[in-house]
Order: C-alpha cells, then sequence, then structure tokens
C-alpha cells in the first residue's frame, strides 16, 4: 500500500524535524500538555465527585416531607405519621431527627443526626473524619458542644467513621434520639422531617401529590428532584471553571498561531527544499499536519494521563478547593475513578480542535511556500 | 443555560468551524467569480493555493461534525436527568422546540460537508479542476447550513430549562400521539418491513450495478436518499422493537445506550457512510460532463461504490440479525 | 525522450505593483533531448528564472512552455508538482541538502510523496551513492561533508527518481577547477545514459567545455 508507505514517510520526516527543533517544540508541548492537563483535571474531579453524590442518593428515600409555616421549613409533628400512612404505594415511613451546627471554634458546620439503624449509647457520639482532624480527637476523647440554652453537652467519642466513605459523612456527628432532642431542644413528639419509602418510582409522583391533599401544610421533596439539583451543582461549577480556563485555552491557541506561524528563514528554505525537489503542497501539508497531530496526541496522552493520577491519586489537591464546596471541612477521601466517553470526547473538543485550527493558516502558509525561493 | 464541559465543548466546535467556513464562503464567491485555469497571472495562482486551505479546512470542519454530532446526541442522553419525564435523548431534544431542528441541521451539515469531501477527492484526481465550480457553489450552500446549525444549537441549549416536564420517547414515539414520529412508531410491522427491505435492497442492487457498469450513479445516489430516512423510519418501526424487546419502546436513541451494548454505532456509522458516500458519488457523476473527471470517476468510483454497496447490506444484515435473534414476535400466528 | 519547447514565454514578479518587473521577457527557444545545454549571461539576465519555467518550479505569467510536445503551462500545481518529479532532477546552487539529515536520507527524500517500498528505495540510494564514491558517507549528517561531496550527495538525489532532465543551477560556483572537472565527468556520464542536461553557468570551464553541445547566451531576459 502506497498510500500507507507514504504516510509512514511523512512521520518519519516530521519526527525528525521536530526532534531537530527540539527547544520550540517542547516549550509547545508542555505548555499544550498543561492546559490538557488542568482541563481535565477539572472534568475527571467533578464528574468523580458527581459518581459520589448519585451513589449517596442511591440509597436516600424517595421522599422526604417537611411542614412548612409560612413558608419556613419548621418541625413536624409525629401524629403527621398517621395520615401517611394510609397512602397506597408507602412502604416504610419514619421520622428523622438531623440538624446542622455551628463549632465556632473551628469555624465550621458540623451534621447531628440520630442514625435510623443504628443505636447509640447516650452521652456518646459517632464522629466523621473531618471533625476528628479538625479538632484533634480519638476514640474515647471528649468532645463538649454548647447546645440549646448555652449549656455545655460533653460527649465521649465512641467512634471516627472510616475514612473511605463518602464525602457527606465527613462533616456527621451520630447520636442518641434523647441527646438530639436535648442538645437541640426540641419536645418528644417533634421530628425535623419524615422520608417515605415508595415501592414503584413510577408512583412517586401520584404519592407526593396525595401527601400535599392529605398535609397541605408539608412539602414533599423527591429524591429525583435532589439528583437534579445535585448534577445541576456540580455540572454548573464544573462549567465556571472551565470558563474561567477558556482564557487560558485562547492564550494557548494564540501561542499556538505564532509558533506555527513563526517559520524561521532555515525551516521556509528547507520547505522550499522539498516543493522543489518534488512535493507538493498537499505533501508538505500532511507533513505539517502530521506534525501537529502527533503534538497533539503526546500532549493529550500525557496531559489526561497527569490529570488522572493528580485526581485519583492525590485526590486532587489542586483543584479541591475551588471544587469541593462551602464547607470548611474537606474531606479527605480517595475518589473512585470514573472516565466516560462523553468527557474523553468533550475535552478531545476543546482541546485538539482549537490548536489544530489556530495552526491551520500557518501551516498552509507553509505549505504554499514557493518552491523558486531556493533558487533565488 | 446549562453550564456543561459537553456544551462547552459543542459551542466551541461550532464557533471555531464558524470561523473556518465563513472566510471559505467569502472566498467561494471569488473563486466563483475570477477563477482562470488558463491564466498564470499571480492571482490566479494565489487562488489555486487558497484552494488547499480551504480544502483542509472544510475536511477539518467535517471531522469536527463527526465528534459533535455524536457529542450532541451522547449529551442530550447525558441531560435526561435535568428534565422532568426525561429519560433518555428525546426527552431531553423536547425540553424546548430548538431540539429537533438542531439535531437534523447537524445531521444535514454532516452529509453535506461529506458529500463536498467526495466531490472534492475526485476533483483533485483530475488535471484541470473540471468540478470547481460545483464544489464551490456546495460551500456557498454548506455555509448558511452551518449557521442554521450552530444558531439553532445555540437556541437549544441556552432556552434549556431544567424545570421543564418534557414528553420522553415513551410518549414521543408511541402509537396514537399525534405527530411524525408517532406516526412512525404507529406503522404496522408489515408494510414497515416490506418497504424497508426493499427500498435497502434496490438500493445494494443498485449500487451494486453501478461499482460493475459504472452506470446509474443517479439512481443509486436517488435511492440511497430515500433508503436513508426509510432506515431511520425502520429503525424506529420495528428495528428498535426487537433490539428492546419490548413491544413500544421505539426510541432511536436508546441503541446509542451502554444498556444495549452500544448497538447503535454499528448500525448508525454505517448507515451515514453508505449515504454520504453514494450521494457524493450521484451529484460528482451528474455534474462529470469533462473527459478528465470521467477517467477519474471511472478509476475510483467502482471502490467508492462497493464501500457504500457493502455498508448498506452491513446495515440490512444488522436488522435481519436483530429480527432473528429476538426474543420478541410482532408478526406471524 | 521529451523535447523542452518554449513560446513567447514571459514571467514577471511582483505583478501589478510599482516594482513590477520582467525576469523572462518574450524567449522561444527549444532544448533538444539527449544534449548537455548550458544557459549562460550575466547576473540579472534571466538564465535562473528560465530554468525554473522549464523545469516546472513555477509557472509562466505569459506564453506556453511544452514538454514532449504536451503544453504544460495551464496545469495547476499539483500536476506541475507530479511532472516535476518524475521529469527533472535538480541540482542548486547551494547544493540545498536538509540539514541534520544524513546523506542517505537527504537522497531518499523526493521519492518520499511516492511512497515507494523502502527496501527498493534504500536500494536504489545506496547504489546511487555507490557509483558516485559516497558509499562510505551515506549515514553521515550532510554538514560533515566537503563541497565536492555535497554536490555528489545533491547529484544522487537528483537522480533518485530517474529523472529524464537533469537541471544544474550554477554547478561550479563553489568548486575548484578539480571538481569542476570531476563535475563535468558526472555530466558527460548522464548524458550517455541519455538524459537531457541544462546548466547555467557564467564558467569558462563550463561554456567552454567539450561534452557541452550547446550554449544559449541570455541578457535582459532575452536570448541573445
Amino acid at each position: 500500500m502506497h498510500w500507507f508507505a507514504k504516510q509512514r514517510y511523512l512521520i518519519d520526516y516530521t519526527v525528525a524535524a521536530m526532534l531537530r527543533r527540539r527547544a520550540k517544540n517542547v516549550g509547545l508541548l508542555a505548555v499544550y500538555t498543561t492546559i490538557v492537563f488542568l482541563l481535565a483535571s477539572v472534568m475527571l474531579y467533578s464528574n468523580a465527585l458527581k459518581q459520589e453524590a448519585s451513589v449517596l442518593l442511591k440509597e436516600a428515600p424517595e421522599l422526604v416531607v417537611q411542614r412548612m409555616v409560612a413558608g419556613r421549613h419548621d418541625l413536624i409533628p409525629a401524629d403527621y405519621l398517621e395520615p401517611l400512612r394510609g397512602i397506597r404505594g408507602v412502604r416504610r415511613l419514619e421520622g428523622r431527627l438531623w440538624g446542622y451546627f455551628y463549632d465556632s471554634t473551628v469555624n465550621a458546620n458540623y451534621t447531628f443526626m440520630v442514625p435510623p439503624e443504628r443505636d447509640i449509647d447516650p452521652g456518646s457520639i459517632v464522629i466523621g473524619d473531618a471533625i476528628a482532624r479538625a479538632r484533634g480527637s480519638e476514640t474515647g476523647d471528649v468532645l463538649a458542644f454548647r447546645g440549646a440554652g448555652e449549656t455545655l453537652y460533653p460527649f465521649r467519642v465512641a467512634e471516627v467513621l472510616p475514612h473511605e466513605s463518602a464525602i457527606v459523612a465527613a462533616d456527621l456527628v451520630l447520636l442518641s434520639e434523647a441527646d438530639f432532642r436535648g442538645f437541640f431542644g426540641i419536645p418528644p413528639g417533634k421530628f425535623t422531617d419524615i422520608t417515605l419509602t415508595v415501592a414503584n418510582p413510577k408512583e412517586v409522583r401520584t404519592v407526593a401529590e396525595k401527601v400535599v391533599s392529605a398535609l397541605p401544610d408539608t412539602r414533599p421533596i423527591l429524591r429525583e428532584e435532589m439528583q437534579r439539583t445535585y448534577a445541576s451543582l456540580f455540572d454548573w461549577r464544573e462549567g465556571m471553571v472551565l470558563v474561567l480556563l477558556a482564557g487560558a485555552l485562547l492564550a494557548f491557541a494564540i501561542l499556538a498561531w505564532e509558533k506555527a506561524s513563526g517559520l524561521s528563514a532555515d525551516e521556509r528554505r528547507e520547505i522550499g527544499i522539498l516543493k522543489a525537489v518534488g512535493w507538493g503542497t498537499g505533501d508538505v501539508l500532511k507533513m505539517k499536519l502530521w506534525e501537529g497531530g502527533l503534538l497533539s496526541m503526546l500532549a493529550f496522552l500525557l496531559g489526561f494521563t497527569l490529570a488522572y493520577w493528580h485526581v485519583f491519586g492525590t485526590s486532587a489537591a489542586l483543584l479541591a478547593p475551588a471544587l469541593k464546596g462551602w464547607a470548611v471541612l474537606y474531606p479527605n477521601f480517595e475518589l473512585t475513578p470514573a472516565v466516560d466517553g462523553l468527557q474523553l470526547t468533550s475535552l478531545f473538543v476543546i482541546t485538539v480542535f482549537p490548536y489544530t485550527a489556530s495552526t491551520l493558516v500557518p501551516v498552509w502558509r507553509a505549505a504554499v511556500t514557493h518552491p523558486d525561493v531556493v533558487m533565488r | 443555560m446549562l453550564f456543561q464541559p459537553a456544551i462547552i465543548a459543542l459551542l466551541l466546535a461550532d464557533g471555531l468551524s464558524l470561523l473556518l467556513l465563513v472566510p471559505a464562503g467569502l472566498f467561494a464567491i471569488r473563486i466563483l467569480r475570477r477563477w482562470d485555469l488558463q491564466s498564470g497571472s499571480a492571482q490566479q495562482i494565489r487562488l489555486e493555493e487558497h484552494t488547499y486551505l480551504v480544502t483542509t479546512g472544510l475536511a477539518l470542519v467535517f471531522i469536527a461534525q463527526i465528534l459533535t454530532l455524536l457529542l450532541f446526541v451522547f449529551t442530550t442522553d447525558h441531560l435526561a436527568v435535568q428534565f422532568v419525564g426525561a429519560m433518555c435523548a428525546v426527552g431531553t431534544l423536547n425540553a424546548n422546540a430548538w431540539g429537533f431542528s438542531a439535531l437534523l441541521l447537524r445531521m444535514g451539515l454532516f452529509l453535506l460537508a461529506g458529500t463536498w469531501l467526495v466531490m472534492n477527492y475526485i476533483d483533485s484526481r483530475a488535471y484541470d479542476y473540471p468540478l470547481i465550480r460545483v464544489k464551490y457553489a456546495l460551500v456557498l450552500l454548506i455555509v448558511p447550513l452551518a449557521l442554521a446549525a450552530a444558531g439553532a444549537q445555540l437556541a437549544f441549549f441556552t432556552g434549556l430549562d431544567a424545570d421543564v416536564i418534557t414528553s420522553c420517547c415513551g410518549s414521543l414515539f408511541s402509537a396514537g400521539e399525534p405527530a411524525v414520529t408517532a406516526d412512525l412508531a404507529g406503522l404496522p410491522p408489515l408494510p414497515a418491513m416490506g418497504t424497508f427491505y426493499t427500498v435497502l435492497g434496490l438500493t445494494i442492487l443498485a449500487g451494486a450495478w453501478y461499482a460493475l457498469r459504472g452506470r446509474g450513479a443517479l439512481l443509486f445516489a436517488g435511492l440511497s436518499a430515500i433508503a436513508f430516512p426509510v432506515s431511520i423510519a425502520a429503525v424506529i418501526a420495528f428495528i428498535s422493537l426487537y433490539v428492546y424487546e419490548h413491544p413500544h419502546h421505539h426510541c432511536p436513541f436508546c441503541l446509542l445506550k451502554s444498556e444495549y451494548g452500544y448497538l447503535g454505532y454499528g448500525l448508525y456509522l454505517p448507515l451515514f457512510t453508505a449515504t454520504t458516500l453514494a450521494v457524493g458519488l450521484g451529484i460528482t457523476s451528474a455534474f462529470a460532463k469533462a473527459a478528465s473527471v470521467r477517467a477519474v470517476l471511472a478509476g475510483v468510483a467502482p471502490r467508492l461504490a462497493w464501500t457504500a454497496t457493502l455498508l448498506f447490506t452491513l446495515f440490512m444484515l444488522q436488522a435481519i440479525w436483530f429480527t432473528w435473534r429476538s426474543n420478541l414476535i410482532l408478526l406471524g400466528e | 525522450m521529451s523535447a523542452i519547447e518554449l513560446y513567447a514565454v514571459r514571467k514577471a514578479f511582483n505583478e501589478g505593483r510599482p516594482n513590477e518587473f520582467l525576469a523572462v521577457d518574450g524567449v522561444d527557444l527549444e532544448i533538444e533531448p539527449g544534449r548537455i545545454t548550458v544557459l549562460t549571461g550575466p547576473s540579472g539576465s534571466g538564465k535562473t528564472t528560465l530554468l525554473t519555467l522549464i523545469g516546472c518550479l513555477a509557472r509562466p505569467t505569459e506564453g506556453r512552455v511544452h514538454l514532449g510536445g504536451e503544453s504544460v503551462s495551464g496545469l495547476p500545481e499539483r500536476f506541475l508538482t507530479e511532472l516535476r518529479r518524475r521529469t527533472f532532477g535538480f541540482v542548486f546552487q547551494q547544493f540545498n541538502l536538509i540539514r541534520g539529515l544524513s546523506v542517505l536520507e537527504n537522497v531518499m527524500l523526493p521519492a518520499y510523496p511516492l511512497g515507494p517500498h523502502y527496501s527498493t528505495l534504500h536500494g536504489r540510494a545506496m547504489e546511487l551513492l555507490t557509483h558516485l564514491r559516497l558509499g562510505h558517507r551515506a549515514e553521515a549528517r550532510v554538514e560533515w561533508l566537503s563541497g565536492g561531496e555535497a554536490q555528489r550527495a545533491a547529484i544522487a538525489r537528483a537522480l533518485i527518481n530517474d529523472p529524464s532532465v537533469v537541471i544544474a543551477d550554477e554547478p561550479t560556483a563553489n568548486l575548484d577547477s578539480h571538481l569542476s572537472a570531476a563535475f563535468l565527468d558526472i555530466v558527460a556520464e548522464l548524458r550517455s545514459q541519455g538524459r537531457t542536461v541544462l546548466l547555467t553557468s557564467h564558467d569558462p570551464l563550463i561554456t567552454g567545455a567539450g561534452v557541452v553541445d550547446r550554449v544559449v547566451a541570455m541578457r535582459d531576459g532575452r536570448v541573445v
């Protein structure tokens, strides 16, 4: 096959030419790789976070019912459970007790919660590993928080939640129901909200409608809606970071243009020689496109591999502060590697296409060098 | 407006494509007015040099179209979680009026750019640029189409509002809904299959005839142009049913998902490529008056025609295979 | 064997600008195949430009160039390239070897766009180099070559696609008389292989050489 042989010769030639002008190409490769690395890191990282959130939500109840008073979320009385029990399709329902707590000693928000499926001895707590780190406590230590009525409540740390569990567990404080009611001053017979497990996912909407008609002062929140909110939140942040990086992308395109058009007299002469000895404009063009293509492939592979290592190996040390969230306590956990075709294709379009487009005109200009320049 | 890397990639790709295409359009006007091969003037030499730039630019735009067409379907599918009632790409595309127009324009752009490349491939093998005017007239057709596709896509993405309740493939491709798509889904399987196999069979015969005898290019192109929508209709009417093994799931996009082993790519890529090749060959041979281009055509057309014919055959064989392998029975008894 | 004929050929530079000038101004010329022809004249007489027009490196602004009876003036660039590759071999005044590549790679370069088998190409290049007494320098980088060696490498490169016409621009400008004589021997051999040789030179050693069949004198873009 002449075609393949020809492409091989062109590649051979262009690789040799790139190696001869190492300084110029290494610089460009470094910038190109950095761009791919930055964009790929943002994408891989936010995708991993999304993944994490969706795994979490998968275990969440289909429906949460809150009581609203004058548009504000209020505690829900336990006797609201009764009318809900009668709705067809509801498999299980449960009153939950949970709330946010601001710890002024470390300026961070914790989530206090009474776990539904585990009993915790009064006077003791189970804490997330971020809190353990922030407060420097271990199992067996005593932590005191200022609760309702400005009273100091001392708790014994019974357990620190394992490190690898997801993002949301990091700022968690689990305690017994009695302690919770005492600490937040919530009278018996009231809950923070009520969760409903619905057997058939197609009936969730119908169930939600029935909840509103049975208890007009409540608001049902669907798990589906939470998923949507999470997804768009992470997408939005990722998008913002990418737009911020657009400036870098533009600078890169300009650099690519400049590098490609900055043909040295030496290079121009070389192309003139090639054309004089029998290469056509198309041949030179193909050779130059191979140059760009090889550079792109190399930069893409290098940048992506580095980003993969950065996100999943170092837990995105450089990006975490920008993307993770408001909480001061950054959970320090290993992300589950996740790469999909959509990300790869997007990344490819965002990086390689601008590079190729911006080198097109300079490359063409080089290719149409007149062969008779070498005779002048 | 939703901020998503894939959406940013799509908008960026469109912007860059237009940046390449609009100057190409202006250049096309210059070619149509000033082209004179007999002249050795500096202007003519410059025009010839510029044809290399435009050709490379259009090839780049075409490659970008392949990627963005996939990315577009991927993205709309991925966005489905954000819309109430959407389960796949169809739901997202229906979230506002621009979704399906953007998709159709994008497909049109893909076919036209491909046709241009086929024509260019043949033209550049003849020594006297026999198709230059037709080629650049076609560029003048591609540019507004690309503008429209970019505009529709921008309108679609900026108009996306995550609270919209949309209808998904269940309702869009179910019989009984007042829509063209529903009519397609409502086609009785037997006539749908009959039409599909007849049209595709005739197309394959015409392709083989053209490849062997070098005649009937227009017939082949015309049949291919009919076979393309008929095949898509067939996917909606019965092929998808056999794949999903569900008598009411008609969606042509769900085929692209991992749940169904990415079967859609194996169906759509051959179909799109074959149609592009066949239509490109037909249009080229319709304008091939000069002896030079006739000679070139005689040399390269059989290979291209065979490729297109084989790809159509591949599509048809897959349809037969899915039907045969499926547990679903639509006909008989 | 293709004859080269020129009819009323003109070549203008900087067309339409105030500094427009005619480098070649109405040349009619026939170059017989299988012969050695020398274009001579002072610098600026248009002989090198004429060489680029004959060798299909550039297209004439007006007039026609015929090759083997067919007009090549109206051909698009890519067919001109194909023709150039098949018909002409060039030896430039500065030799124009590409630095950083080996002698062998430089010699093989003109054949790359044709995509020949590597072993065939390599064999042919080595044969040419050996014949020109450069076989032992094949792997050397071209910047290490002496003037005479560089010219022989350039000749090997010109011959790699087996052209019927060899064109050399001021071939002896950078050589001493001993090497110039050696060059003339090679030229004589090229003719004996049936090739047409076209040279430009104002070196009396060339214009007066016995092997030269014809000397065409030029001045101000015209044949005199």
